[in-house]
C-alpha cells in the first residue's frame, strides 16, 4: 500500500503500535534539550531514581533565557538575571549528572536549539526528533518527523527514549509556481497560515511539496517548517532531495565515508509514494504571493504588505486584536511608524537571513527613531556572518550586533520592546505581549524588517532592491 | 484521580488564547512548578502597576470556587510550555471547555489532571450565554462533568459527550501515571534498539 513520507517514518519508529486501549510507543532518535522546559523533567528522574536511557541521543543547549549582550573582558557572556542564572546552572548540573552533551552559553556550538541541530548535522532525514519547544517542527525541513513536547514528555523521553503518541492525520500543502524576487520563504509560510488559519493544521502533520518548495534552500525550508506550529500543526515536513544532501555533507555529525553512502541510499527512498493519500490537501500558488505582514495578534492575521487591515468580522477576538494593535479596518500598513526592528529567532536567524537583511542595510542608515537588534541564531552563524563582514554592515547602519539566542522572540532574557511600542520582527509569534508586555508586533521577512528599519516605518523592501 | 467534577464555571470567550496569554514567558524562568497560578493570565489580570484588575474574570469573587473555565476556540495555541496547565491547575481549574484545543497544550493538560473538553459551538454558546454579561449579577452557572461517561451536563439538564482517548481517560479515572505504562515497555524498547542497530 502506498505510504506518505509521514507514514514511512512513523511506521519505522513504532516500538509498539497503537491498540484500542493504548497509544503507540514511538522511538525518538534525537532529543534536544534547553534550559527552560527541562528542569522539572530532570527533577522527575531524580524523584524516581532513574537515569537517562540514551544520553548519546540527547543534546542540550542554552538559548531561551540567556542574555545576548556583549562578552566581558574574560570572553564570557555575563548573566545578570539571577533567575536565568539559576536555570542555566541547573542545566549544567543536569547535563553533568546525567551525562548529556551540552553546548553551554557562549561556547563554540551554542545557539538556538533549532539552529544548531541542523548546522551540526544532528538533524537528518528519516529521524524522529523531539524537544520541549513547539518550533521543533523546524527540523522537518530535512524529511524528519519533528515535534514539540511538554516537560512531562521530556521526562518520558529522557527515561525511556520513547513517547506515547496517537497517530496524527496528514495534510498536504502543495505550493505551485515560484516565489517572485523579494518574496521569501517567510512570506510563503505567512501566506499559507493566512489561508488555512491558526487552527488549520490542528491534529495534522503537514507535508509541504510542489515546485515552489523544491526551489527553496535548506535554510528557507527550515523557515517554512518552523512555522507549521503557527497553523496548529503537530509537525511540518519536506521530503529530502539533493538540496538536503548537499547541506548535510561534511557537517560534524553527518555520517562519513561508507556510512554516508549507506545513509544517502536510505534517504533517497524517503518520499511520499505515488498514489499515497493524505487526509487533506491544500494548494497555494506561490507566484501570486507578495511580501506578507501581520496586522493582528496571531500569525494567521497577515496581509500583503501593500494591503490594508481587513474589515472586522465582528468577533470579540478580532476587535480585541485590533484594539491591542491600535489599528482599524481599512488602514494601510505601509508607512506605519515603528520603534524596534528585531532580526533573529529560529525562524529567520540563519546566515542567509542575515545576508538578506544586510543586502538592504548595506550603505544605508537605520532611521533615527528605530532600534535595530540583529541576533544571530548560533555562535556558528555569528562567526560566519563576521567572516563575511555582515556585522559591520549592521553596525555601520546603526544596528546592534548581539550574541546568539532566542532574544526578543520570546523576550525572557531582557531583550524586549516596551509597552505601546511597535516592532517589525522576523520571529514567529505576534501574540499579545510576546515580545514584551504591551508591545505590538508585526511579523515579516528579514528583507521587510531591514527595509522598515531604514524607513522608520513598515516598508516594501522591493523598492530598495531595484 | 478524576471521576466527576461538579462546579461553578467562569467564561473567557475569546478565540485563540495562546500560551503566552495563559502564562507570559517572563514567568518561565523557574526550575519548579509550584505557585504558577498567581501568574495565570498575568497580562490580562493585572494592571501595569501589578494590581489586580477587578473586572477580569478570574479576579471576580465567583472565580475562586470555579473548577471549570470556558474559553474560546483553539485554546492553548502557541508554545509547548507545560507551565500553562501547571498555572491553570495551581489556580484551581480542573477542566477547560472550548470548541477546540491546540494539540501540545491538550496533551499537557491530560498529563496534569486537567480535562480539555471540546464541545460543539452551539453547546459552547449556551454555556457562555448562561454566564451572562461580565457584570451580570446572580449566582454563577454550574456544570457537571463525568469522565466515566464522557458527558458534560448543564444546570438545565442539557448534556453533551466529549472526546477523549481511552488511555488518558483510563489513567485519569484510576489515578495512574502514563509513565508507568511506558516504563513497562522496557523489553520492547530494548528489542527495537537491537533491531534498528542490526539494520
Amino acid at each position: 500500500m502506498p505510504r506518505t513520507l509521514f507514514d514511512t517514518i512513523w511506521d519505522a519508529h513504532l516500538v509498539r503500535p497503537e491498540s484500542d486501549d493504548t497509544p503507540a510507543v514511538l522511538y525518538v532518535d534525537l532529543h534536544l534539550v534547553h534550559e527552560v522546559t527541562s528542569p522539572q523533567a530532570f527533577a522527575m528522574l531524580r524523584e524516581r531514581g532513574r537515569k537517562v536511557r540514551r544520553p548519546e541521543r540527547t543534546v542540550a543547549t542554552m538559548d531561551h533565557s540567556t542574555p545576548t549582550t556583549p562578552r566581558g573582558a574574560d570572553g564570557r557572556i555575563p548573566v545578570t538575571d539571577p533567575e536565568a542564572a539559576a536555570q542555566i546552572a541547573q542545566l549544567e548540573t543536569n547535563c553533568r549528572d546525567f551525562g548529556i552533551p551540552l553546548h553551554a552559553l557562549g561556547s563554540e556550538r551554542q545557539g538556538i536549539v533549532h539552529v544548531i541541530g541542523p548546522e551540526l548535522g544532528l538533524t537528518r532525514p528519516g529521524m524522529t526528533i523531539v524537544c520541549g519547544d513547539s518550533h521543533t517542527s523546524t527540523h522537518g525541513a530535512f524529511g524528519a518527523l519533528a515535534f514539540g513536547i511538554g516537560t512531562t514528555e521530556v521526562a518520558h523521553v529522557l527515561m525511556t527514549q520513547c513517547l506515547l503518541q496517537s497517530r496524527p492525520s496528514t495534510l498536504l500543502i502543495r505550493a505551485e509556481g515560484r516565489l517572485h524576487p523579494g518574496v521569501t520563504a517567510k512570506d510563503l509560510i505567512l501566506g499559507i497560515i493566512a489561508k488555512i488559519g491558526v487552527g488549520g493544521g490542528t491534529g495534522h502533520v503537514i507535508e509541504y511539496a510542489g515546485p515552489a518548495i523544491r526551489a527553496l534552500s535548506m535554510e528557507e525550508r527550515m523557515t517554512v517548517c518552523n512555522m507549521s506550529i503557527e497553523a496548529g500543526a503537530r509537525a511540518g515536513m519536506i521530503a529530502p532531495d539533493d538540496t538536503t544532501f548537499e547541506y548535510l555533507a561534511g557537517r560534524p555529525h553527518a555520517p562519513q565515508g561508507k556510512g554516508w553512502d549507506r545513509a544517502l541510499a536510505d534517504w533517497r527512498r524517503l518520499a511520499t509514494d505515488d498514489g499515497a493519500a493524505h487526509d487533506r490537501a491544500v494548494t497555494i500558488d506561490a507566484s501570486r504571493l507578495e511580501p506578507m505582514i501581520t496586522y493582528g495578534t496571531n500569525p494567521g492575521m497577515a496581509v500583503p504588505i501593500r494591503g490594508e487591515v481587513p474589515p472586522s468580522d465582528g468577533e470579540a477576538s478580532m476587535e480585541r486584536a485590533l484594539g491591542y494593535m491600535g489599528l482599524r479596518p481599512g488602514q494601510r500598513l505601509l508607512g506605519h511608524p515603528i520603534d524596534v526592528v528585531f532580526i533573529g529567532s529560529c525562524t529567520n536567524a540563519r546566515l542567509s537571513d542575515l545576508r538578506q537583511a544586510a543586502s538592504v542595510l548595506r550603505g544605508r542608515k537605520v532611521a533615527a527613531n528605530v532600534r535595530l537588534l540583529v541576533v544571530p541564531g548560533s555562535q556558528s552563524v555569528k562567526r560566519q556572518a563576521e567572516a563575511e563582514g555582515l556585522d559591520r554592515v549592521f553596525r555601520e547602519a546603526g544596528g546592534e550586533w548581539r550574541e546568539a539566542g532566542c532574544s526578543m522572540c520570546i523576550a525572557m532574557n531582557g531583550d524586549q520592546i516596551r509597552p505601546g511600542q511597535y516592532a517589525v520582527s522576523t520571529s514567529n509569534r505576534n501574540f499579545e505581549g510576546r515580545q514584551g508586555q504591551g508591545g505590538r508586533t508585526f511579523l515579516a521577512s528579514p528583507l521587510t524588517a531591514a527595509a522598515s528599519a531604514v524607513a522608520g516605518g513598515i516598508a516594501d523592501a522591493r523598492e530598495l532592491l531595484e | 484521580m478524576i471521576r466527576t467534577i461538579a462546579s461553578t464555571y467562569v467564561v473567557l470567550p475569546i478565540d485563540n488564547i495562546d500560551t503566552d496569554i495563559i502564562i507570559p514567558a517572563r514567568f518561565l524562568k523557574v526550575t519548579g512548578k509550584a505557585g504558577l497560578g498567581r501568574h495565570l493570565f498575568a497580562n490580562w489580570r493585572y494592571a501595569e502597576d501589578g494590581s489586580p484588575r477587578p473586572e477580569f474574570v478570574i479576579n471576580r469573587p465567583e472565580a475562586a470556587a470555579a473548577r471549570v473555565l470556558v474559553a474560546g476556540d483553539n485554546f492553548g495555541c502557541g508554545s509547548s510550555r507545560e507551565h500553562a496547565p501547571w498555572a491553570l491547575a495551581d489556580f484551581g481549574f480542573r477542566a477547560v471547555v472550548s470548541t477546540s484545543f491546540a494539540s501540545i497544550f491538550r496533551n499537557n493538560c491530560l498529563k496534569n489532571g486537567i480535562l480539555p473538553i471540546a464541545v460543539e459551538p452551539a453547546f459552547h454558546k449556551k454555556m457562555v450565554a448562561a454566564a451572562g454579561a461580565p457584570a451580570a449579577s446572580g449566582p454563577p452557572p454550574t456544570v457537571s462533568i463525568d469522565l466515566e461517561t464522557r458527558t458534560i451536563t448543564l444546570a438545565d439538564g442539557t448534556g453533551a459527550t466529549f472526546p477523549i482517548e481511552p488511555f488518558p481517560r483510563y489513567c485519569l479515572l484510576n489515578g495512574l501515571d502514563e509513565l508507568s505504562f511506558l516504563l513497562q515497555q522496557e523489553e520492547a524498547i530494548g528489542a527495537y534498539e537491537k533491531r534498528v542497530a542490526g539494520r
